[in-house]
């Protein structure tokens, strides 16, 4: 049976601002059947949003939801999580909100590894305001801000992630929504700062002007440089540099969640443990 | 009012004040002179189950203060001028979207990062209006120790009654002053805690933003079954984008309203040795801890036979336009005394209609003595 979302939806909010053929939506209808999924009641769950096209996606889902200034939503989605420790907090972000002017908060998020699921929806440019370059934008594309071509190196926020600490990260893209949905609820199980590239189109506002008319060329495009973790696992280094792996990238276990320290820094407080020292932690520098 | 002791520093003091009036989040950086609060506080919360984080910069603390005030607790942040500057986009967001919080602002001097170790009133303007856009800000200014305690409290039920940042400013001089002050006591404090206002309804009938004009949003808690949505964009009755022409402009308008036509509420003064002022005596207007000088400055200059007072406005924006008014129109001999160059002065001028003002200014770090006013007077009067 089809899966039914107006319960999860606003449907007095529909249809979305998204162009035609735009790939939010799927990104939407997945994190939607994956919050399903983990049977989260809709009142336990909080979904923050930045700035951009993905900013709007709060507003689209009936849960709590708070759509914050421009790449704050890491900050903003800390303050809900430690305050309410166990309820479930999804952040929506674009790669402008993400690793742009918001890369501080995300670096910091994943250090901590608090309980947060990250989406990052990577459509390469930024959209909303038409065209200008992103953190993720291929070097040598067009943008409205650089005409002459972007000479501005590539990000991969999932490298960032990963070295930042999260204990969780994954990428996958919205080509195939089954796959998509899969990662999220793996990310969405595992306690800690979960991180997720979802690379999806803009062929309105990055397509157009770099030979990708439509959803669909954009989409090959996209296509053409993902593939599997195993598979780019047995690539040549020189093939690796041009291809980004999905699934996921890391998952610790063992990390320990920061709301979870903070309730030892509680204990410490209120007497009920002593002081935590260095012998508290594996790593001892 | 039963009273009680304590020995300590003003951010000392705010901090505990924060944590008797129900906060349960503090968020912040450390910045100079304001980092004790944090101190202190970190201490203090964990205590009593709440949370204190340091974050990764200062946009970072008012924004996840904001992200708990939104869920429903009473959450502090502290910080000084170069913060301030920080957080302002952020406090714009709480204006807009009406989440309560309270803002500890311990001035430094400024502009940039000025002198990070001295004292100044140099934010004072910046605290009408912080971030872009209208809307109608509300400023406390804590003249001694006893009111870097009572102002914060103050400050946390005004931030649940306007649903909006409440700004408390101290200084250098009194965030790092050591000694003794009066207190309410607990219990009293306990006793004068109003929570926000709460929907009881179904949530079915529950509008958040849909309230009288002059009235500020009822915002539930979250996770109580009242799903609404935050926006720092104009936003409808239920919260949700819009930009409908009416809408927007009522929005903002009510913004505005629900403070000025509540000024009321707000208007906290202190009037020292003014009762028997006249048309050619003296009176000096200040506020924050150059009142104390300025109160020393008063009883010198009676002792010498200048009959002088102190009107000191305790909340600072929305200003007592009309309680100076009473004064100004009274006393020809108006003196107003600041740790920055006129910033307070350019207001009283406009809701006194008077030109004719004398100042004191001083922007070189150092609090202004009694003798610089005492002397300060004898010249110009």
């Amino acid at each position: 049976m089809a899966f039914n979302y107006d319960k999860y939806l606003r449907l007095e909010k529909m249809p979305t601002l998204w162009c035609w053929g735009c790939g939010d939506g799927v990104i939407l209808k997945a994190t939607i059947r994956a919050i399903d999924k983990m049977g989260w009641k809709q009142d336990d769950v909080c979904v923050v949003s930045g700035i951009g096209c993905s900013g709007r996606f709060s507003s689209y889902v009936d849960f709590n939801t708070v759509h914050t200034t421009h790449g704050r939503t890491v900050a903003y989605a800390t303050g809900i999580k430690l305050a309410n420790p166990d309820k479930h907090v999804i952040c929506v972000a674009g790669d402008g909100d993400a690793l742009a002017i918001g890369g501080n908060h995300t670096i910091h998020g994943c250090r901590r590894n608090i309980d947060i699921n990250f989406i990052m929806i990577n459509n390469f440019i930024y959209g909303l305001t038409n065209s200008q370059t992103s953190p993720t934008t291929p070097q040598g594309m067009w943008t409205v801000s650089q005409k002459a071509g972007n000479i501005d190196p590539t990000f991969d926020g999932c490298k960032l992630a990963i070295a930042a600490g999260a204990s969780f990260v994954g990428r996958e893209t919205m080509l195939d929504p089954k796959k998509l949905e899969r990662l999220l609820v793996k990310g969405f199980e595992h306690k800690g700062f979960s991180f997720f590239d979802i690379m999806s189109n803009c062929h309105i506002n990055l397509g157009r002007k770099n030979k990708m008319q439509s959803a669909m060329e954009n989409l090959d495009w996209i296509d053409s440089i993902t593939t599997p973790l195993s598979k780019y696992e047995k690539l040549t280094p020189e093939e690796q540099l041009n291809m980004f792996p999905t699934g996921v990238l890391k998952q610790d276990t063992e990390a320990r969640e920061y709301c979870d320290m903070y309730q030892e820094i509680k204990d410490v407080h209120q007497g009920k443990r002593k002081v935590i020292t260095q012998d508290d932690f594996e790593k001892k520098i | 009012m039963s009273t009680r002791e304590i020995i300590s520093t003003g951010n000392d003091l705010s901090a505990r004040a924060a944590v008797d009036a129900g906060c349960e989040f503090f968020g912040g950086y450390p910045l100079t002179p304001s980092s004790e609060v944090m101190h202190t506080i970190s201490d203090l919360l964990p205590k009593v189950g709440g949370v204190a984080i340091q974050m990764e910069d200062e946009i970072a603390g008012i924004c996840c203060v904001i992200g708990a005030a939104m869920s429903g607790k009473r959450a502090l942040t502290a910080t000084s001028g170069p913060g301030m500057s920080l957080k302002a986009e952020n406090l714009g967001l709480a204006q807009m979207a009406e989440t309560p919080l309270v803002c500890v602002n311990v001035m430094r001097g400024g502009p940039s990062t000025g002198l990070p170790t001295r004292v100044s009133q140099g934010d004072v303007l910046q605290a009408k209006n912080p971030s872009h856009g209208d809307y109608k800000s509300i400023t406390l200014c804590a003249g001694s120790l006893a009111e870097c305690y009572t102002e914060v409290v103050r400050a946390f039920n005004l931030a649940d009654r306007f649903m909006q940042p409440v700004i408390v400013l101290t200084d250098e001089t009194l965030g790092h002053m050591h000694g003794k002050a009066e207190l309410p006591t607990l219990e009293e404090v306990k006793a004068g805690i109003v929570p926000r206002k709460k929907f009881e309804g179904v949530p079915e009938d529950y509008f958040p933003y849909e309230c009288e004009g002059d009235q500020p949003a009822v915002l539930n808690p979250m996770f109580e079954g009242y799903r609404y949505h935050f926006t720092g964009l104009h936003h409808d009755k239920n919260g949700f984008p819009t930009e409908e022409i009416n809408t927007c402009r009522d929005l903002i308008q009510r913004l505005e309203d629900k403070v000025e036509l509540h000024r009321d509420e707000l208007e906290l003064n202190e009037e020292f040795m003014c009762d028997d002022l006249e048309e050619n005596d003296v009176l000096i207007i200040a506020y924050g801890s150059v009142s104390l000088a300025a109160k020393e400055a008063i009883r010198h200059l009676r002792k010498d036979g200048i009959k002088a007072g102190l009107f000191r406005p305790i909340t600072l924006w929305p200003s007592p336009a009309e309680r100076i008014k009473h004064f100004t129109d009274k006393i020809k001999n108006v003196l107003c005394v600041e740790l920055n160059i006129k910033q307070y002065t350019a207001e009283i001028e406009r809701v006194s209609s008077r030109l004719d003002l004398e100042g004191l200014y001083k922007v070189n770090g150092r609090a202004i003595s009694p003798h610089e006013i005492v002397a300060k007077v004898k010249e110009v009067f």
